[in-house]
């Protein structure tokens, strides 16, 4: 099947790396173009927060701080829970090309396996009421 | 990532293919554990049916059954697998192209 752990874009963009830089770490900036407003801790282990109008909001944790190379942090995954300890891993790299930059986004981090699933799913008492089932199938088909 | 994590994730995939299957796991989501015979009551679908998809669901790990009233065994909605599947859709659902031209076009207006 394939799980996929891993998302890259590249964009070319036709700004200096600083400007770029400034646009992607600063709350003027990502309050413009990727939420509705946003506040924002700039440093490893700060904080920021995006949010948008309508109530959405996200929280990021800052991970790496290289201007104007590397801007990293991690934030929650959609669809868990909020206080879900698994979380992506965003990094943004920025590298000269002429006057402009290219920018790569690679978020990583969607296959990690929770501990729990391990131990809900296979073992437990599914196998001790195996037989037990057979016993409901056999009713059932007889019925 | 181990093995298991994507056979888990297929499962689920599997399960969710059938409309009687996603049936149950709505019924099972909705109203707590329940018994086949509670199901059969609550769905348009035979006991024999519902029979072979509980013990199909239960294989999968996606419900477990557990002793009930009089020997009767009640089947329990497994959450841990479907996270395991919302992963999996998670990376599908993500959208960078959009946050990305949105930047581009920051850029080019300041």
């Amino acid at each position: 099947m394939g799980f996929p752990d891993r998302i890259e874009r590249v964009v070319e963009i036709a700004h200096s790396p600083a400007k770029v830089w400034a646009a992607i770490t600063t709350a003027e900036g990502l309050g413009t173009w990727f939420g509705n407003d946003a506040e924002i801790d700039l440093r490893p282990g700060g904080t920021a927060r995006l949010t948008w109008t309508g109530g959405h909001a996200a929280d990021l944790r800052i991970e790496r701080v290289e201007e104007p190379t590397a801007f990293a942090y991690t934030w929650h995954i959609e669809g868990l829970p909020d206080n879900d300890p698994r979380r992506t891993y965003v990094e943004f790299t920025l590298e000269p090309v002429g006057a402009g930059t290219r920018l790569t986004v690679v978020e990583s981090g969607f296959a990690q396996a929770p501990e729990d699933v391990r131990r809900k799913s296979f073992d437990g008492n599914t196998q001790g009421w195996a037989a037990e089932l057979g016993e409901l199938v056999e009713y059932l088909d007889a019925a | 990532m181990p093995p298991e994590t994507e056979a888990v994730a297929e499962r689920v995939f599997v399960a969710l293919a059938d409309p009687s299957r996603r049936s149950l796991l709505a019924a099972l989501a909705e109203g707590g554990p329940a018994t086949a015979t509670d199901l059969a009551n609550r769905l348009p679908i035979t006991r024999q049916a519902i029979a072979k998809h509980l013990a199909l669901l239960t294989e999968a790990g996606l419900v477990t059954a557990e002793p009930g009233e009089r020997r009767r065994v009640r089947y329990r909605l497994q959450s841990a697998p479907m996270r395991v599947a919302q992963q999996f859709l998670a990376a599908l659902a993500r959208d960078w192209d959009g946050p990305l031209g949105a930047l581009t076009d920051y850029l080019d207006k300041t």
